[in-house]
């Protein structure tokens, strides 16, 4: 082939490939149709099974719950439960089952579904990674420890096909709350034994032309890493409020790539902002760029049985000499706020009255109590990072401002995901960085997590006295004596520092100003019967 | 060359069989393991996890299932995404891959051998510097670069083509092709160049002109023949090196490939995935260069023996 005939074949299939020029953003206007950045491929659609983020953000347009999210925040809306009913103690709930509810199928949805997938989650061979979600019903966790075999001695009953009754062990606050996570959500039995058993992790009822559910949308396509499309489920029982076609999901791993494909009018939504980028919008007053609060802490955690870091005068003088202020500034940089507390402040209504003092002076003065005047004998201490360049700039901030104010050496240790979650397991580590996102809106999804037994608390710190007081918080029935009961546990907390706060998240995307019906929450839940594509 | 192609054959199955054990026993010594998360799960729940996938056999019990499982083509499950096949996903990302690879090598192939073999003939002319110089800089810009930079000046500046995708939008598979074959291209023309001006300075090609044949035969039926040597012996090394190493190309234009699946599995701890994908990867590799030292053997009486 000669140089002329390549040169006009390259130009032709260049010519042909560039006829279409209405970006998917303009058509998706059109017909309705969202096109929505979601982080990465989803390990399936399968809401016992699956944890994380970019799962939640399709499962909650595919099914739904008892409850669902308020798009605004706070108390949960009716979902399949059209109303519901506490008995005085607090531990019992009666929900009625919305009459209209529908699988996409068409079949009725009933009290009886409920109990049925529930009891999948609890099937220890389903392997359910969220069955400490359950563990409120009474006989939860006796069942799924093999002590009881009979389902039935579970406290969830279909008393008739649209009444569903919940015992639970205690009162538990934030029980509605809880029921708008996926893993309360139930399945369609029919669909699931027609793929597999009841335990089966590899059922194939979630695929396209399968996949039975009762949310807003239903499935139509899933091309493995390129995209899954849903579309509107007409037999949704609010299927009016619903004004999207359809809704786009590509799993864009690369956040680089994310951002050029919204630049290009491929995205409605993405679904982070490079970290590098974020400062940029915000001086050039981007209106694609929406920060929102979102309910999660960025942490240290600190080895408590580590002999240095048990002493806690050692620990305060640790979080006295960080200047959170700066770090969200010159270092975070995209509206995150400083954290003084553990749980984020404003959580359904919840301020913590906790303070950690930027004192340098206080900080050496507990470093010398503790024994190490100047830092003098302190030994080299490690911050445990997984390897990403935002946690390493934090980590250089830290580490510069510890060794300046208290005289002491920090080493940077940064390790691949899987070996970093490995070593701050087993203890392996002095100072571990680490981020938690509530489930629900509620503060105890934060200081459940430091009580002595959880397997999320990695710190070694257990202390009897907070144990008490988040325990006895849960039984409580009167919102303000139950946060007042936190925000003292919360106190003993930030006293003792086990964890060190640094700031409070926000979440940063990119969206367009066509989207309407996006309500910012702290959950970040949205829901897709409330959203519509309008020319702003 | 039948009995020299089935030797080789039977000599990789050894080569494969070393490839998966060594595999299999190395992701299980990593530290970390498929079910590690942020959210730790409690023990009974990761007993139960790894009861379903088998992994509280012994060890040596688990190596024969999966090994006797391999031989009759079951790659068993992904322990990262529940209900799906290993062989499944392999198999749904390899025709991406393939066909990326296939326009990427063609693009390769024809703009590589085309500015090498006119770079020989006019050496040290213009047409060979400015050619040279390009391929230098092909050689030595990273596709991490080249992607991005190409996106930015079609797909965000000039709005010609789409930043992103396979399939999904008219012309999308342009860039990533072009992204990857001009790495390869790059080497391609270096070596053909080279190859080219070592065969034409030999007797043959000169008794070749001294018969009165045009430059045209001279070099497309003589010279050709064998300058390209190094390009075809390049090329089945670049073949397995695109299928395998197309991870960046694929992340950077959201490409749903085997490529992506290859380098998260092992990430993600996934044990079964990170197996497949490179016994599958591995026998890739066997099998090109098979094709290429055939190949090679076909032009080049010499390396028969």
């Amino acid at each position: 082939m000669n140089k002329t005939s390549f040169s006009l074949l390259f130009l032709l299939v260049f010519l042909t490939s560039c006829g279409n020029n209405v970006s998917p953003v303009d058509s998706g206007l059109e017909n309705q149709i969202f096109h929505f950045g979601n982080g990465s491929e989803p390990q399936g659609l399968d809401p016992h099974i699956v944890t994380g983020v970019p799962e939640h953000h399709i499962l909650i347009a595919l099914c739904e719950g008892l409850t669902s999210s308020n798009p605004k925040g706070g108390a949960a809306l009716p979902g399949m439960a059209e109303s519901w009913s506490i008995s005085d103690d607090g531990k019992t709930y009666t929900f009625n089952i919305n009459k209209d509810a529908r699988w996409s199928n068409g079949d009725k949805v009933t009290a009886d579904d409920f109990v049925w997938s529930w009891n999948r989650v609890l099937t220890p061979s389903l392997g359910s990674q969220y069955t400490d979600m359950l563990y409120y019903v009474e006989g939860a966790k006796d069942f799924y420890d093999g002590n009881i075999d009979d389902f039935s001695q579970v406290g969830v009953k279909a008393i008739n096909d649209n009444t569903l009754e919940v015992v639970l062990n205690n009162p538990t606050p934030f029980f509605l709350g809880l029921l708008s996570h996926y893993s309360t959500w139930p399945v369609h039995k029919d669909t699931v034994l027609k793929h597999g058993t009841i335990d089966d992790r590899n059922g194939q009822w979630t695929r396209p032309g399968n996949f039975v559910c009762n949310g807003p949308m239903q499935l139509k396509s899933w091309e493995l890493n390129n995209k899954i499309v849903v579309e509107k489920n007409p037999f949704y029982w609010d299927a009016q409020t619903v004004k999207l076609n359809e809704i786009h999901f590509y799993p864009v791993t690369n956040i680089m790539t994310e951002d050029r494909m919204f630049r290009a009018g491929q995205l409605h939504s993405t679904y982070t902002v490079p970290a590098q980028k974020c400062p940029v919008y915000i001086e050039e007053e981007n209106p694609n760029l929406s920060i929102t609060p979102y309910m999660g802490t960025y942490f240290y955690r600190t080895n408590t049985l580590n002999p240095v870091l048990k002493d806690a005068k050692v620990r305060k003088a640790l979080a006295y000499s960080i200047n959170r202020e700066q770090i969200v500034k010159k270092v975070s940089q995209c509206g995150q706020l400083p954290a003084f507390s553990f749980t984020p402040p404003g959580a359904n209504g919840y301020e913590p009255e906790t303070e950690i003092p930027y004192d340098l002076d206080l900080a050496r003065e507990l470093l010398a109590e503790a024994g190490f005047p100047n830092g003098e004998g302190f030994p080299v201490l490690e911050i445990l990072f997984n390897t990403s360049e935002d946690h390493r700039k934090i980590a250089l901030a830290v580490q510069q401002m510890w060794q300046s104010a208290l005289g002491i050496n920090v080493e940077l240790v940064n390790m691949d995901w899987k070996v970093y979650l490995s070593r701050e397991s087993s203890g392996d580590f002095q100072i571990s960085r680490a981020g938690w996102i509530g489930d629900y809106e509620d503060p105890n999804t934060f200081l459940d997590l430091m009580m002595p037994d959880r397997g999320n608390n990695k710190t070694g710190w257990a202390n009897l006295e907070y144990a008490e007081l988040v325990n006895k918080a849960n039984q409580t029935l009167d919102q303000d004596e139950r946060y007042a009961l936190f925000r003292q546990a919360e106190k003993i907390l930030i006293d003792e520092l086990p964890i060190i706060p640094i700031y409070t998240y926000v979440r940063p995307i990119q969206l367009s100003p066509d989207v309407k019906g996006w309500d910012s929450n702290y959950l970040d839940h949205h829901h897709p019967k409330y959203i519509y594509l309008e020319r702003d | 060359m039948l009995l020299i192609f089935l030797k080789r054959v039977l000599a990789a199955i050894p080569v494969l069989i070393i490839v998966a054990s060594l595999t299999f026993f190395l992701v299980r010594l990593a530290p970390g393991g498929p079910f590690d998360s942020d959210r730790a799960v409690s023990d009974e729940v990761l007993i139960n996890l790894q009861e379903a996938y088998n992994l509280n056999a012994p060890l040596s019990e688990q190596y024969f299932d999966y090994m006797s499982g391999v031989i009759v083509g079951d790659f068993g499950p992904s322990f990262r995404y529940p209900g799906r096949g290993v062989s499944e996903m392999i198999f749904t990302g390899l025709p991406v891959t393939l066909e990326l690879a296939l326009y990427s090598i063609l693009i390769a192939v024809l703009v590589g051998i085309f500015s090498g073999v006119l770079a020989a003939l006019k050496r040290n002319t213009m047409l060979d510097f400015i050619p040279m110089a390009i391929a230098m800089i092909g050689i030595c810009v990273p596709t991490f670069l080249m992607g991005p930079l190409l996106v930015l000046i079609f797909g965000i500046n000039l709005e010609v083509l789409p930043v992103s995708g396979w399939g999904n939008l008219p012309g999308d598979k342009l860039l990533p092709s072009i992204t990857l074959g001009f790495a390869y291209a790059a080497y391609i023309a270096r070596l053909s160049r080279g190859g080219m001006l070592e065969i034409l300075g030999q007797d043959f090609i000169r008794t070749a002109r001294a018969k009165g044949l045009s430059e045209r035969v001279v070099v497309t039926k003589h010279a050709m023949q064998g300058g390209l040597i190094p390009v075809v012996s390049f090329l089945g090394p670049a073949v397995a090196g695109l299928l395998a190493g197309s991870f960046v190309v694929e992340t950077i234009f959201q490409i749903p490939g085997l490529g992506r699946f290859y380098v998260e599995a092992a990430f993600n701890r996934d044990y079964t995935m990170i197996l497949g994908t490179t016994i599958f990867f591995s026998s890739m590799i066997v099998f090109f260069n098979l094709l290429s030292d055939m190949a090679v053997m076909f032009l080049n009486p010499r390396a028969r023996d």
